[in-house]
This record gives C-alpha cells, sequence and structure tokens, in this order.
C-alpha cells in the first residue's frame, strides 16, 4: 500500500472537532487560576495567600461542605462499583455459560437500562422508593426517627442498578471468543469449581472485570439526574454540590473542583482503556 | 482380556436441542478397553465419539447407563474427581500461565510436595522432548510443541486412563504424521490406556491396538485394525474405512459360511458370509470387495470372473487403478500394484476385460 496524503481539510476539519471538544475543558482549567471572583472576564493568574496561583484549589480544600460531598461521592462510587462489579460479571458469565430459555430475552432486558432516558430511570427509581418506604414505614408503624428515607442507601442502591448493565457489557466482550475448554482443563486437572474460577477463569477476564469496574466507577462519579432522585439530607454528592453553587454564583472554586475531578476521571478512564486493550 | 480400564456398559446421552427436541447422541453403547490398550473411537463427526470420551472423562453425564474405570462405577463423579486426563483437540493450555506452570497445575490440585513438582514437570517435559521449556508462554510454541505441553500436561498426573480428543485434528499433515508414531511410541513406554478419539481412518488404524467404529451414536464394529478392514460388518464400516467396491445382487444360494449372489444384470459370484450377518436365499445383499483385492490379470482356477469395459485408468506411481463398468451397469474400482511396468498395461480404455477375485475377498453384507 503506498502511503496516502491526507487533504489538509480532513486535518483542518479533525483539528476542529478537537478544538470542539476540548476547548470548554481548557476554558474551565484556565479560569481556575483566575484572579477574579467571576468566570466572566480572566484579569490574570491569582496570585494569593500561601498557595499562589493554586489559591482556588486551596480554597475549595478548606470549604467542608465540599469535602463532605467529595467523601459522600467516593463512598458511593467505591460501594457501588463493587456490588455492580460483582453481579454484573456473574451475569456475564451465566449469559455466556449457560444456554437457557429466555437467554436473549434476558440479555435484552439487562441492556435496556443503558438505552432507557436518564430521566425516566431516576424518576422511576423515585417513585419506587417513595412508595415503597411509605408502605413499609406506616405498615410497621416506624417511629419518626427510624422510617426509612432517601439518603446514601438509596443512593448507592440506584447507582449499583444502573452500572450492572455497562459492566455486563464490558465483560462480555472480554469474554468474547473465551475457551470453554480452559476450564473443562483445570477441572480435569483436579481443579474444583470454585479453584478454577480463581485459577483460570477470573485472571482470563480480570481485564475485562477491571475495565467495567472502571467504567461503574466514573459513571457513578459524575451521576446527576439519577442522583438527584434519590438523594437526601447528608448524602450530597459533588456533581449535586456544584449544581447548588451554580444557581448562586460560578467561582473559580468550582473550576479548580471540576479540574481535579477531570484529573481522576481522566485517569481512571486511561487504566481502563489500558486493562482492555490488553490481552 | 486382560484387567478392563474403562467400561460403557448401555450407556445413551440425550441432550436437548435447539429446538426444544430431544437429540440423542450416543445410543445404546457398550464398551470394554482393556488396562494398557490404544483404543481409538472412529467415525464421522456427530456420530457420538466426542460426547462417549467426554462421558468418561466426567464433562458429561450419561443419561443412562453406566461408566466404570477400573470397575469402579464413575455415577455423578465430577470431572476433578476422575482418575483420568485429558488432551483436547485446541489443547487447551492456559494462557496465562507458563509451561511450567500449566504442567505442574494437576501436581498442585493434589497438593504434591514442591520439589516433587519440580522434579515431575522435569521429568515429563524431557519426555516429550521439550525440557527447559517452563519458563515460556504457551503462545510462544508452535501448534506441535503445544500439543506435546498438552500431552506433558495430562501425563505428569500419571492418570489411570489418557482420553484424547482429535489431539493431532490442528496439525499439518506431516507433523501429523510424526506425532502418531510419536503418540504410539509413548504409550507403549508409559503404560497407561489411551482413548482416541478420531474421524480419520488412516490414523486410527495406524495408532491404535483396537478400534470401535460409530455412526449415528451407535457401535458399529469393535476390533484391531485388520479385522476392521479385512472384516466389515457392515456397509457403512465398509466404506468408511479404505476404499471399496460394492456390488447389488440377491442371494441365490447358500453353502455354510459362502453364499452364491447373482448381481443386477445377471452375473453370479460366490462370497464370504462374515459371522454377524445372516442370510437365506432370495435376500438383496450387497457384495463388498476392496479395489486392491480385485486382479485384471487373468488365473483358470479362480470362480469369480466378472466381465467388463476399461472406463479410466489412473497411474498414480505405486498402484493404478482401472474403473471398469460391468456388464450389467454396476461401477467398479480394481487397484493393481506397480511391481513391474506391465501392470500400468493390463488393458486398454474401451476394452472388454475380465476381473478375477476370491470368495474371501467378496463379502456379504445386509446393511
Amino acid at each position: 500500500m503506498s502511503a496516502r496524503r491526507q487533504s489538509p481539510w480532513v486535518v483542518l476539519s479533525a483539528i476542529l472537532v478537537y478544538i470542539f471538544l476540548y476547548a470548554p475543558i481548557v476554558v474551565l482549567i484556565v479560569f481556575s487560576f483566575n484572579s477574579s471572583r467571576t468566570n466572566v472576564v480572566f484579569e490574570g493568574v491569582v496570585n494569593q495567600g500561601p498557595c499562589g496561583p493554586f489559591f482556588w484549589y486551596c480554597e475549595f480544600f478548606k470549604n467542608d461542605d465540599v469535602m463532605d460531598a467529595t467523601r459522600n461521592t467516593l463512598t458511593i462510587a467505591l460501594t457501588s462499583t463493587f456490588f455492580s462489579t460483582i453481579i454484573g460479571t456473574m451475569a456475564a458469565l451465566a449469559l455466556q455459560r449457560y444456554n437457557f430459555r429466555g437467554r436473549n430475552a434476558s440479555e435484552t432486558m439487562l441492556y435496556f437500562p443503558i438505552v432507557t432516558p436518564e430521566i425516566v430511570m431516576g424518576i422511576g427509581i423515585l417513585v419506587l422508593f417513595s412508595a415503597s418506604f411509605g408502605w413499609i414505614n406506616s405498615l410497621l408503624a416506624l417511629a419518626p426517627d427510624r422510617r426509612l428515607t432517601m439518603g446514601m442507601g438509596t443512593v448507592i442502591v440506584s447507582h449499583i442498578a444502573f452500572s450492572i448493565p455497562f459492566v455486563t457489557l464490558v465483560v462480555r466482550a472480554r469474554l468474547h471468543g473465551f475457551d470453554n475448554r480452559l476450564e473443562e482443563a483445570a477441572m480435569d486437572l483436579g481443579a474444583n469449581e470454585l479453584t478454577t474460577f480463581r485459577k483460570v477463569t477470573l485472571p482470563l477476564i480480570a481485564p475485562g472485570v477491571l475495565a467495567g469496574a472502571m467504567l461503574a466507577f466514573t459513571l457513578s462519579l459524575d451521576d446527576f439526574i439519577i442522583t438527584f432522585f434519590t438523594t437526601g439530607p447528608g448524602a450530597t454528592t459533588l456533581p449535586i454540590y456544584v449544581y447548588g453553587l451554580l444557581r448562586r454564583i460560578v467561582t473559580p472554586e468550582v473550576n479548580a473542583l471540576s479540574t481535579i475531578w477531570i484529573l481522576v476521571v481522566l485517569i481512571v478512564v486511561g487504566i481502563s482503556q489500558w486493562f482492555q486493550n490488553r490481552e | 482380556m486382560a484387567e478392563l480400564a474403562v467400561e460403557l456398559r448401555n450407556v445413551w446421552k440425550r441432550f436437548p436441542g435447539p429446538g426444544g427436541e430431544v437429540v440423542t447422541a450416543v445410543r445404546d453403547v457398550s464398551l470394554k478397553i482393556a488396562d494398557g490398550e490404544f483404543f481409538a473411537l472412529l467415525g464421522p463427526s456427530g456420530c457420538g465419539k466426542t460426547t462417549s470420551l467426554r462421558m468418561i472423562a466426567g464433562f458429561e453425564l450419561p443419561t443412562e447407563g453406566e461408566v466404570f474405570i477400573h470397575g469402579r462405577p464413575m455415577g455423578k463423579t465430577p470431572a476433578f474427581q476422575r482418575p483420568v486426563n485429558t488432551v483436547f483437540q485446541s489443547y487447551a493450555l492456559f494462557p496465562h500461565m507458563t509451561i511450567g506452570e500449566n504442567v505442574a497445575f494437576g501436581l498442585q490440585m493434589k497438593k504434591v510436595d514442591k520439589g516433587e513438582i519440580q522434579r515431575r514437570v522435569g521429568e515429563a517435559l524431557e519426555m516429550v522432548r521439550l525440557a527447559g521449556y517452563e519458563k515460556r508462554k504457551p503462545k510462544q510454541l508452535s501448534g506441535g510443541q503445544q500439543q506435546r505441553i498438552a500431552l506433558a500436561r495430562a501425563l505428569v498426573n500419571r492418570p489411570e486412563v489418557l482420553l484424547l480428543d482429535e489431539p493431532l485434528g490442528a496439525l499439518d499433515l506431516k507433523l501429523r504424521k510424526e506425532m502418531q508414531l510419536e503418540l504410539k511410541k509413548l504409550q507403549r513406554e508409559v503404560g497407561i490406556t489411551f482413548v482416541f478419539v478420531t474421524h480419520d481412518q488412516e490414523e486410527a488404524l495406524t495408532m491404535s491396538d483396537r478400534i470401535a467404529v460409530m455412526d449415528a451414536g451407535v457401535t458399529l464394529q469393535v476390533g484391531n485394525a485388520s479385522e476392521i478392514y479385512e472384516h466389515p460388518n457392515c456397509r457403512f464400516v465398509a466404506d468408511f474405512i479404505g476404499d471399496t467396491n460394492f456390488m447389488d445382487g440377491t442371494v441365490a444360494e447358500v453353502d455354510g459360511s459362502k453364499a452364491r449372489v447373482v448381481l443386477t444384470g445377471g452375473m453370479a459370484l460366490w462370497a464370504h458370509i462374515p459371522k454377524a450377518v445372516i442370510v437365506t436365499p432370495g435376500q438383496a445383499v450387497t457384495i463388498t470387495v476392496r479395489p486392491e483385492k480385485m486382479h485384471l490379470r487373468p488365473s483358470a482356477d479362480e470362480i469369480n470372473q466378472l466381465t467388463g469395459r476399461v472406463t479410466d485408468i489412473v497411474y498414480i506411481g505405486t498402484d493404478t487403478h482401472y474403473g471398469l463398468v460391468l456388464n450389467g451397469g454396476q461401477a467398479i474400482r480394481v487397484r493393481e500394484q506397480n511391481y513391474s511396468p506391465e501392470s500400468r498395461l493390463l488393458a486398454r480404455e474401451g476394452e472388454e476385460v475380465i476381473v478375477r477375485f476370491s470368495v474371501d475377498a467378496a463379502r456379504v453384507l445386509t446393511e
């Protein structure tokens, strides 16, 4: 094959697409060093206090509300990732291994939430929780302080729910072409089901499982809509908190927070990609 | 017969098919495999040979019947508790482990101590002539080498029976021929019973002490290579093993183990009746004669002499193949060995010739 010279128009349009994609992020990062309190005009790099240009980063680390929201977000993301990875991987293995009645239907149903508008899922989960909590609370006649309410629990449960199909999808892709004979070979050599899973199946699908976990983690980290519907007092996450801030004033503090956030997501996605591409 | 290593007693296997129907993969199969034997399950794909092997391994359980290993009924014993090991067609080497770890896997499962494992892994690799490959990964090895590692991984456990599922299927022809002899030699050395699944009749004839020919879930004939080749008991076996001619006719007369058969077209011949076959005069039968047992060279003292016309002559070096149409319209092939220059000049295309063969070379088959 001969090397083809790219038309300058193709290169130009590619550059424009990337500018379109990354300009907002660049602007966001630049404004996190702004000396003005507003996000309208860039008035030069801030140099204030012991942190110098990273003034807004320090401000945000001093903010208890932000730190609480960060803690909540990480707790929710880690817990929901843990459970959704286990459940999603189990589902992928079952779909791969067994040829049961209704297999195709259950697979389609599993992936359906991915294409369902998140707002619909959010409202659905909200109605489900409030209706069932109301019913349980009145049935058991629980004291006001022991009533089931929306909070960390409901957010975690709903994050687990929406992450499962993504994990299954990623693990299924990894399982595609998995040689079942490898498991049979392990059993043939004297390994029981559990040892076979631990020594053969899991190491072979681990890159897929990890990639699925990373995806679940990032999805949970930046989820707004479903969290908005299922959160309660004391369960404010970073996206919810930022949204609250924006309604008052957008300070470079928000930009600093977002910049760190982008870095975290970038690292997680990078690791996930690396695992997925690894043989 | 020596002690039985494996016995299948009236084993059936039924699977639910894709459309909800029941597929019978194995029908009432009974086999007795002696200790130390090299036994082949031979048949076309879908004949139930692999399913039979998988039931011995414990990957499938019989729907009916019982599998015995050294006299012990296996019942629902899972694969990991059976005293057998398998060599898979795809080798199924663990790609994330080194060769050493692959071969050591079975011994680790048995909790053999480390020094012993290391010693036996070394021995096993030496046995398959791949000593020093411990640190490599399966992907770095050629197909033939992977095949030998799969063999070492199974044999290192000293199983009572080694099961081989088309282990040479993925190798090219030359390597396959080498491995056939190597496997045979290895089996003699270790003295372990080998049960071998193949669809390649030549491979089965080359390697096995005894062969079970299977078709449509049934064992048709069990015997050693020459029994199966020389004394096929049915049309399928005669056809599947080697080349053969079939001629249709009707039994005219039965004389002990011989029958006089009148072929379609009027010519008559005498043929041997195999033990398993019962015929009566008037019955429609098939006569099978191997092409190398038919001759164009004239001889006065043969009873069976048929006339026909040569339609084609193919010279293939060691032999010359003559295509004939008998008077009566049945097409046959005759194979003459080229031990003298004349053998390729026995007849010309279009010439009328006489084909002769012994009574024992012709066999009466009813199915």
